[in-house]
């Protein structure tokens, strides 16, 4: 079947089975590596990518890529590590804290990572005020089998901050 | 490379509940209702689950996503995600704290903002959370069928075994209804897991409301104690009419342990987690009066 999914602000188009997972159709059909696949079980939140809902009025939320359909995702916008940096290249407050904060060793989890710590930040009403407790249970999605969790903790923290002091780096709202 | 993927199937997306029921009529029987697709999706990588043709029903979130109150009964659509359960003012003040309990450990974040209430209760799994608070609140399935038939189905009739339900090839689940009872009501979930997110080792939900000093209504059920969600009926009976005491909850809780029937897995032996499945009924149990007694 054709599946048309706009990721990162272009439109993808491919006649693909309807049972291709949305994983597979970012890295094998639209050739953006930057999203990992890792357990195939729902699990380790590896392979989380940002979906915007054209119906809602919520911010881009966390999906497990590896446990959606691509067909499903017709309709949304996916966005990727590769769509979060601004046009001038520039880093999306998030991944500037990940680099700041030495917030990954093998770095395989970190697209996932990035991706549900953008979201707490753009869904918490006080995100600098978000506790230990908070990040840690809204990225328990997330399994890294490197940093202990502290560093990632204090990158989502840095990029909060890094908001709060720089209003124009947060993402545009729709 | 190893590679977990679905057999092949067909895929459309439904305009409404009665086009999604014509389109599964259509099919006769070889399809599946796909809405968050964290329990279908997993069930089809491992082939557990092999249906022809899945009928996408994201887009009906306008029908089918809603928590309201009618007359005296709370009534969820299918298609109501797991953050919204979480979050619902409407809940916490109706069933204190029961759905919030439930929802903040079930799966994941992520999981809860696509995983719908439809989808939970349909996979049946014995171990899911959010089929405990159902059972021990005594909600009711609606499944409509052809024509807009509809047939409404209490929770032991729904979940008729593990991965069963009453749902047939032709129906699907719209809504589940919850009589509001009498009385100050406090509800409460306990779980034990192995790590954040997964399925329960054993959980217990508990609820109550108290009238006049009594204990006026009650609602137990153990999740992963046994072949599909446990409605501990002799420990809700033994507590309704009586005034809330530790003694009684002492009891209560070994009738539950005597009453479920789990066994011994990855997760843990049988006899442990019967002693657990006591255990949180008698905690929950002064737990949820606590909740009920602060009004």
């Amino acid at each position: 079947m054709l599946v048309s999914i706009t990721i990162n602000g272009q439109v993808y188009s491919h006649d693909v089975e309807p049972r291709l997972l949305l994983v597979h159709f970012i890295r094998e059909y639209a050739e953006l590596h930057g999203t990992h696949w890792g357990c195939d079980t729902s699990n380790c939140g590896i392979c989380i990518v940002l979906m915007d809902d054209p119906h809602s009025s919520q911010p881009p939320y966390p999906v497990k890529s590896c446990t959606m359909l691509a067909a499903m995702a017709q309709g949304y916008e996916i966005i990727t590590v590769e769509g979060m940096p601004k046009p001038d290249g520039t880093l999306d407050p998030i991944q500037m804290g990940f680099h700041e904060m030495h917030a990954l060793q093998c770095g395989f989890c970190t697209p996932g990572m990035m991706s549900t710590g953008r979201w707490l930040i753009e869904k918490h009403p006080n995100p600098t005020q978000m506790t230990d407790h908070e990040i840690r249970d809204g990225i328990s999605g997330n399994l890294c089998r490197c940093t202990g969790y502290d560093n990632i903790i204090k990158a989502i923290r840095w990029a909060a901050a890094y908001i709060e002091e720089h209003p124009e780096s947060a993402r545009t709202a729709r | 490379m190893a590679m977990q993927t679905p057999a092949p199937c067909d895929y459309s997306r439904a305009t409404s509940v009665d086009d999604a029921i014509a389109q599964l009529q259509a099919l006769g029987g070889n399809a599946r209702i796909l809405a968050g697709g964290y329990s279908l999706i997993p069930m089809m990588k491992l082939r557990l689950a092999n249906p022809g043709h899945v009928i996408d029903i994201n887009p009906l979130e306008p029908e089918l996503s809603y928590i309201r109150q009618e007359g005296n009964e709370i009534r969820i659509g299918a298609l109501t995600r797991h953050v919204m359960l979480l979050e619902s003012e409407l809940l916490e003040r109706t069933f204190p704290s029961i759905f919030r309990e439930a929802e903040a450990v079930l799966a994941d974040p992520v999981v809860r903002n696509r995983g719908t209430m439809g989808g939970s209760l349909c996979q049946a799994d014995p171990a899911e959370d959010l089929s405990g608070v159902i059972v021990a609140l005594k909600g009711q399935a609606v499944l409509r069928g052809p024509g807009g038939a509809e047939r409404v189905v209490g929770m032991e009739e729904f979940h008729f075994g593990p991965y069963m339900t009453a749902v047939q090839s032709t129906e699907m689940l719209t809504e589940v209804r919850i009589p509001i009872p009498e009385g100050s009501f406090g509800g409460v979930h306990e779980k034990v897991e192995r790590r954040a997110g997964d399925f329960a080792i054993v959980a217990v939900s508990t609820a109550m409301t108290i009238q006049g000093g009594q204990i006026a209504w009650a609602g137990i059920a153990g999740s992963a104690v046994g072949p599909t969600t446990m409605h501990m009926e002799r420990a809700e009976e033994h507590v309704v009419g009586k005034a809330p005491s530790e003694q009684l909850f002492r009891e209560a809780g070994q009738m539950a342990a005597a009453d479920c029937s789990p066994n011994s897995d990855g997760r843990g032996p049988a006899d442990y987690k019967r002693a657990v499945c006591g255990v949180f009924t008698e905690r929950g149990l002064g737990r949820a009066a606590a909740v009920a007694l602060r009004g």
